[in-house]
C-alpha cells in the first residue's frame, strides 16, 4: 500500500490484507449443487492509531463480514488480519479472550444489545473479572471512571437497561466496549436506532471518547453526514469489495467510482430540494455476481468493458485515493454535483 | 367539486388509556391537506406522528382513542362514519403503506393476487379482470417483468420490490390520499432514493395527496410541500418545506437542524462539535407541562414552564406554537 | 386485577399445600401409619375425625395432611430434574446447533411421542415401587417440553446484541449460556416448570393408584385412592379428601403457572412505547 510504504509500521494498529469470507450454500450433504455466496471478497483495509476508517455501503455489501471477522467471531476463509501488532487467526477461545483486548463493538440497537436482566454494574463488572481484573477496589474505580467517561452517574449503576433511555442506553454499551480498554473499537452504526435530538449526543461523545482514550475507530454506518463528520478515512464497500477508498475529503468532494457518487446524491438534505439520484435496478444476486464490474448494471456510465471480466482492479493514485472503475479518469472531469454546499 | 380541503384535522386529541390515568398522547393538532398535496409530519419517537395518522384512517385501537376534536375527509366527519363506511373509505380512498413491507403484506398469498383482491374488493372487478390489472399496477411501479412477478411471494422479492408491491397496493384503486407511514426506513438509501422518485411521479400523475410521516427531515423537505414538526403530542411548527428547516422558527426544529452532521457540512466549515439537543426524549405519561420542549430548551422561561404557548401565525406564512418563536 | 387473580388463588393454595406438608408432624392429630385402632374403623367425618377414618381406623386428615409431603416432594424434585435435563439439552442444542441439536431434537420428538405415563410406568415396572423409583420415573420422562422451550428460546436469543457484545468481550460458550441466554428464558421455563410440578403429583397419584408408586402404609394421596378403592360406595370419605387435596394442589399448581405466565411471559408484557 502507498501511504503504508512512507509510513512507520508501528503507525498502523489495524492492517487487514485480502480478507475473504465465503459460505456455502445449499447442495447436499456431500456437497453437490452447492453454491458459494463471496460475503467478503479481498478486502485490504489499514487503520492508523488515532484515525476513524468509515466503512460504507448498502446491506449485503459485506461490512458487517468485515466487522465480524475483525471481532473473531468469523473465520475468514483466507486473508490476513494484523491488530497491534499481533497476527489474529480468530479460531481458538484464547486467542478472542486475548483478542477482547485490542478489538471491541458498540451495537446499533441500544435496546437490543443490553442484557434485560443484568445491572449496568454486572454488564460493566463481568468483562473485568473475566480478564483477571479482581481487586475489589480496582474495578470499582474502573466501573466509576468508565460511567463519567460516558456520562452517567456512578450512583445509576445498580439500575437495569429498562430503566434508561435509549440514549442512555447507548452510552451503557459505550463504557461496555471501553471498559477492557481497548485499542479499536468498531462502531456499528451506532446511532441509527437513536432518536434524531439525541444522535449528536452519542456522536460527540464517541468523538471525545477517541481523543481522550486515544482510541482508534471503524465506523459502519450507512448515514453518510455521520461518516463524514466522524471519519478520517473512508472505505466504500460493493457486494464483497472495496470499490473506493481514501481520505473523506476525497471522498465526499471528489468521489471517483460511479456508485460512490450515487450514494452521496441519494442522500436528501433537509435544506435543499433536489431530485435524488437513482440507479437502475437492485443489488445484484450474491450468489450470482456479474462478470465484470459488480456495478455495472446499475451504472450510467458503464460500457462494454464494464460487462466483461475481469474485474477491474483497486487502482491507488498518489494521493492515496484508490478507485476500483475502468472508466474513473474519462469520467472524472464530469462534474460532480455536491449535495448541500452551504 | 366542493371546496372542502380533502381532509382536514381539528383541535385532534388522542388520549393514552394507563391503568390508572388517562393522558393526552396527541393534544391540539390542527391541519389540512389539499388534493394533490405533499404533506409531512416530522418528528422523533413518540411525539405522536404515526397515531395521528392511524387516527386518519379509523384504526385506533385501545388503548389509544380520540378524545375530542375533528377528522373531515371532504367534508365529512370521519368519527361518526359507520365502520363499513370506514372500511370503505380505508383502502378505496385513503390508503396507507408502511415502514416494513414484510409484516404488511400477507405472506401465503402471491403478491399479484394481494394487488388483485383491492380490484375485487373496492372495485367490484371479476378475479380475470383483476389480474390484469394487477399486472398492469405491478408495471407502473416499475417492477420488472411484472407478469412473472405477480406470482411471487412476499418472501421471494428485496425489500425494495415489496415496498414497491404495497405501493402498488395501496395506489390500485386510485385513493385520493396517500398515508406512508417511514416508508423507506427500512430500505438502502440508493433504494429510498428510488421509492421516493417513484412515489412522487405516480402521485402527481394521479393527484393522489400524500401524507408522509418521518424522522428524517431531509426525506420529508424533498418529498413535502408542506411540513408539520411535532413534538411530545403537539404540532410545534408547520410550514412550507423550503422554509421551515432554513429559518426555523421554533426552538426545537432549529435544534434538530443544529444537531444533523450534514453531508457537505464538514468539507465546508470543518469539523466543529455538533449542536446538541440536552437532555431525553420525555416519555406520554410524562410531558411536562407548559411548554413540552421546556426542559430541553435553551430560551425557555418561566411562562414556557407554566403555560403552553398558542398558535401563531407567521408573516411569512405557516405556524409556530413557542413564547419565544424566532 | 386480572392479572393477579389466578396468580394469587394459585399461589396460596400452593402455598398451603407446602406449609401443610412442612407442619405436618405438628397440623396431623395422630401418626398417620402407627396409631391404627380397629376400633374406630371406617367411622365417618365428624368433630373427632375431621376426615372420617379407614378401614384400619387410621385418621384420614392425618394422613392428608402427612401424604402432602409425599406428594410435593414427587412434584417438586421429579420436575426439578425434568427441569435441569430439559434446559441442559435445550439450552446447548439451540446453541450449539448441529449435529447435537438433531440428536436431541430426535429424543425429544421421541418422548413426545410415548405417553409419558406408559413410560413411567415402565421404569417402574424395572425399579420396582417405591419413593426414590418413583422420582427417577418422573423425573426422566417429563423433560420434553422444557427441553422445546428451552431450545427455542436460546435460537431467538442467541442473535440478540447482548449475546453478540458477551462474544466480543472474551465470554466462553459455556459463561454465556449461563450468564446471558438462562435468566432470559427462565420466565417461560418456571411457568413450564409449575404446570410440570402439577401433572408429576397426578402422575404419582396415578401410578400410586396402580400399586406402582408410594406402597401402603406409607400415605400418598394416589395410594390412599387406591386403598380406597373397594369403599368407594360404603365410605366415599376415604376418597373424596385425598381426590380433593390432589384437586387443589393441582389447581393451585395450575393458576400459578398461568399467572407466572402472564407477568414473566414478555409476549404479554407490555411492549415499550
Amino acid at each position: 500500500m502507498h501511504e503504508a510504504a512512507m509510513r512507520p509500521g508501528d503507525d498502523v494498529i489495524l492492517s487487514v490484507q485480502d480478507l475473504a469470507v465465503h459460505f456455502p450454500i445449499g447442495g447436499s450433504l456431500l456437497g453437490h449443487g452447492q453454491r458459494l455466496l463471496r460475503a467478503v471478497d479481498g478486502v485490504d483495509l489499514e487503520l492508523k492509531r488515532g484515525e476513524c476508517l468509515g466503512l460504507v455501503g448498502e446491506s449485503g455489501c459485506g461490512k458487517s463480514t468485515v466487522a465480524l471477522s475483525l471481532l473473531g467471531l468469523l473465520t475468514p476463509t483466507r486473508g490476513r488480519i494484523v491488530m497491534d501488532g499481533q497476527p489474529v487467526s480468530g479460531k481458538q477461545s484464547g486467542d478472542r479472550k486475548a483478542l477482547a483486548r485490542i478489538v471491541q463493538m458498540v451495537f446499533q440497537d441500544p435496546y437490543a444489545s443490553l442484557n434485560p436482566r443484568q445491572t449496568v454494574r454486572r454488564t460493566l463488572e463481568d468483562p473485568l473479572r473475566l480478564h483477571g481484573v479482581t481487586a475489589r477496589s480496582e474495578i470499582e474505580g474502573r466501573l466509576e471512571a468508565m460511567l463519567k467517561h460516558v456520562g452517567l452517574r456512578p450512583e445509576q449503576a445498580g439500575r437495569y437497561p429498562h430503566e434508561f433511555s435509549g440514549g442512555q442506553r447507548q452510552r451503557i454499551g459505550i463504557a461496555r466496549a471501553l471498559i477492557l480498554n481497548p485499542k479499536i473499537v468498531i462502531c456499528d452504526e451506532p446511532v441509527s436506532a437513536l432518536d434524531v435530538s439525541i444522535r449528536a449526543q452519542i456522536i460527540n461523545l464517541l468523538l471525545e471518547l477517541k481523543e481522550t482514550l486515544g482510541l482508534s475507530y471503524i465506523m459502519i454506518s450507512h448515514d453518510l453526514g455521520v461518516v463524514e463528520h466522524m471519519s478520517d478515512r473512508v472505505a466504500v464497500m460493493y457486494l464483497g469489495r472495496i470499490v473506493e477508498t481514501g481520505g473523506w475529503r476525497e471522498i465526499f468532494e471528489r468521489p471517483a467510482h460511479p456508485y460512490t457518487r450515487t450514494l452521496i446524491a441519494a442522500i436528501p438534505d433537509p435544506l435543499r430540494r433536489a431530485p435524488l439520484a437513482t440507479t437502475k435496478g437492485e443489488l445484484p444476486n450474491p450468489l450470482n455476481p456479474p462478470d465484470g464490474c459488480a456495478f455495472a448494471p446499475r451504472c450510467r456510465h458503464a460500457e462494454a468493458v464494464c460487462q466483461r471480466a475481469p474485474v477491474p482492479s483497486l487502482e491507488t493514485r498518489p494521493d492515496g485515493h484508490a478507485v476500483r472503475c475502468w472508466r474513473a479518469d474519462d469520467i472524472a472531469g464530469e462534474a460532480f454535483a455536491d449535495a448541500a454546499l452551504t | 367539486m366542493t371546496t372542502a380541503p380533502l381532509i382536514e384535522v381539528e383541535d385532534l386529541r388522542i388520549d393514552l388509556d394507563g391503568r390508572s390515568s388517562r393522558v393526552a398522547a396527541v393534544e391540539d393538532v390542527s391541519f389540512r391537506i389539499e388534493r394533490g398535496e405533499t404533506f409531512g409530519l416530522v418528528g422523533e419517537s413518540g411525539c405522536g406522528k404515526s397515531i395521528t395518522a392511524l387516527a386518519l384512517i379509523g384504526l385506533l385501537r385501545r388503548p389509544l382513542s380520540v378524545a375530542s376534536g375533528a377528522i373531515r375527509f371532504e367534508g365529512r366527519e370521519i368519527q361518526s362514519l359507520s365502520a363499513a363506511e370506514q372500511r370503505d373509505l380505508r383502502g378505496d380512498r385513503i390508503a396507507m403503506i408502511f415502514q416494513e413491507p414484510m409484516t404488511a403484506l400477507n405472506p401465503v398469498s402471491p403478491v399479484g393476487r394481494q394487488i388483485a383482491e383491492m380490484f375485487v374488493l373496492h372495485k367490484g372487478k371479476s378475479w380475470r379482470e383483476a389480474n390484469q390489472l394487477a399486472v398492469e399496477a405491478l408495471a407502473s411501479v416499475r417492477v420488472p417483468a411484472p407478469e412473472r412477478r405477480v406470482n411471487d411471494y412476499p418472501h421471494q422479492l428485496s425489500g425494495g420490490m415489496r415496498q414497491r408491491v404495497m405501493i402498488a397496493i395501496a395506489l390500485a384503486c386510485g385513493p385520493d390520499l396517500l398515508i406512508a407511514d417511514e416508508p423507506t426506513t427500512a430500505l438502502d438509501v440508493t433504494v429510498q432514493a428510488e421509492i421516493i422518485e417513484l412515489m412522487r411521479n405516480l402521485c402527481a400523475e394521479r393527484g393522489t395527496a400524500i401524507l408522509m410521516i418521518s424522522h428524517d427531515l431531509g426525506l420529508v423537505a424533498n418529498v413535502c410541500r408542506r411540513v408539520a414538526v411535532m413534538y411530545a403530542g403537539r404540532i410545534v411548527e408547520q410550514r412550507g418545506s423550503d422554509e421551515i428547516f432554513r429559518a426555523c422558527a421554533h426552538p426545537y426544529t432549529q435544534g434538530l437542524v443544529d444537531s444533523l452532521p450534514r453531508l457537505g457540512t464538514r468539507a465546508a466549515h470543518g469539523r466543529s462539535r455538533l449542536r446538541e439537543i440536552a437532555g431525553v426524549v420525555p416519555a406520554i405519561a410524562d410531558f411536562p407541562s407548559g411548554c413540552r420542549f421546556n426542559p430541553r430548551c435553551a430560551q425557555a422561561t418561566e411562562i414556557c414552564r407554566t403555560t403552553a404557548p398558542e398558535t401563531t401565525w407567521l408573516d411569512a406564512g405557516g405556524l409556530v406554537r413557542c413564547h419565544h418563536h424566532a | 386485577m386480572k392479572l393477579g387473580t389466578s396468580l394469587i388463588i394459585g399461589g396460596l393454595l400452593f402455598a398451603l399445600a407446602i406449609v401443610v406438608g412442612l407442619l405436618a408432624p405438628w397440623l396431623a392429630h395422630t401418626d398417620p401409619v402407627m396409631d391404627a385402632n380397629l376400633m374406630n374403623a371406617e367411622e365417618p367425618p365428624s368433630w373427632l375425625w375431621w376426615f372420617g377414618t379407614d378401614a384400619q381406623g387410621r385418621d384420614i386428615y392425618s394422613r392428608v395432611v402427612y401424604g402432602a409431603r409425599i406428594s410435593l416432594t414427587v412434584g417438586i424434585v421429579s420436575q426439578l430434574v425434568n427441569s435441569v435435563i430439559g434446559v441442559t439439552l435445550g439450552l446447548s442444542a439451540g446453541y450449539f446447533g448441529g449435529w447435537w441439536d438433531d440428536i436431541v431434537n430426535g429424543l425429544t420428538n421421541l418422548m413426545l411421542a410415548i405417553p409419558s405415563l406408559i413410560f413411567a410406568l415402565a421404569i417402574m415396572a424395572v425399579l420396582g415401587p417405591g419413593l426414590t423409583s418413583l422420582l427417577i420415573a418422573l423425573g426422566l420422562t417429563n423433560w420434553s417440553f422444557t427441553c422445546r422451550i428451552a431450545r427455542a428460546s436460546t435460537l431467538s436469543l442467541k442473535s440478540q446484541g447482548y449475546v453478540q457484545a458477551a462474544r466480543v468481550l472474551g465470554y466462553g460458550d459455556l459463561r454465556i449460556m449461563i450468564t446471558q441466554l438462562l435468566p432470559n428464558m427462565l420466565g417461560p421455563i418456571i411457568v413450564i416448570g409449575t404446570l410440570g410440578m402439577g401433572s408429576a403429583v397426578l402422575a404419582e397419584a396415578s401410578l400410586s393408584f396402580l400399586g406402582l408408586g408410594i406402597r401402603p402404609p406409607f400415605p400418598s394421596w394416589g395410594s390412599m385412592l387406591s386403598e380406597a378403592r373397594d369403599q368407594i360406595t360404603t365410605a366415599p370419605w376415604l376418597s373424596v379428601f385425598p381426590g380433593l387435596a390432589i384437586f387443589l394442589t393441582v389447581l393451585g399448581l395450575n393458576l400459578l403457572g398461568d399467572g407466572l405466565r402472564d407477568i414473566l411471559d414478555p409476549q404479554s408484557r407490555s411492549r415499550r412505547t
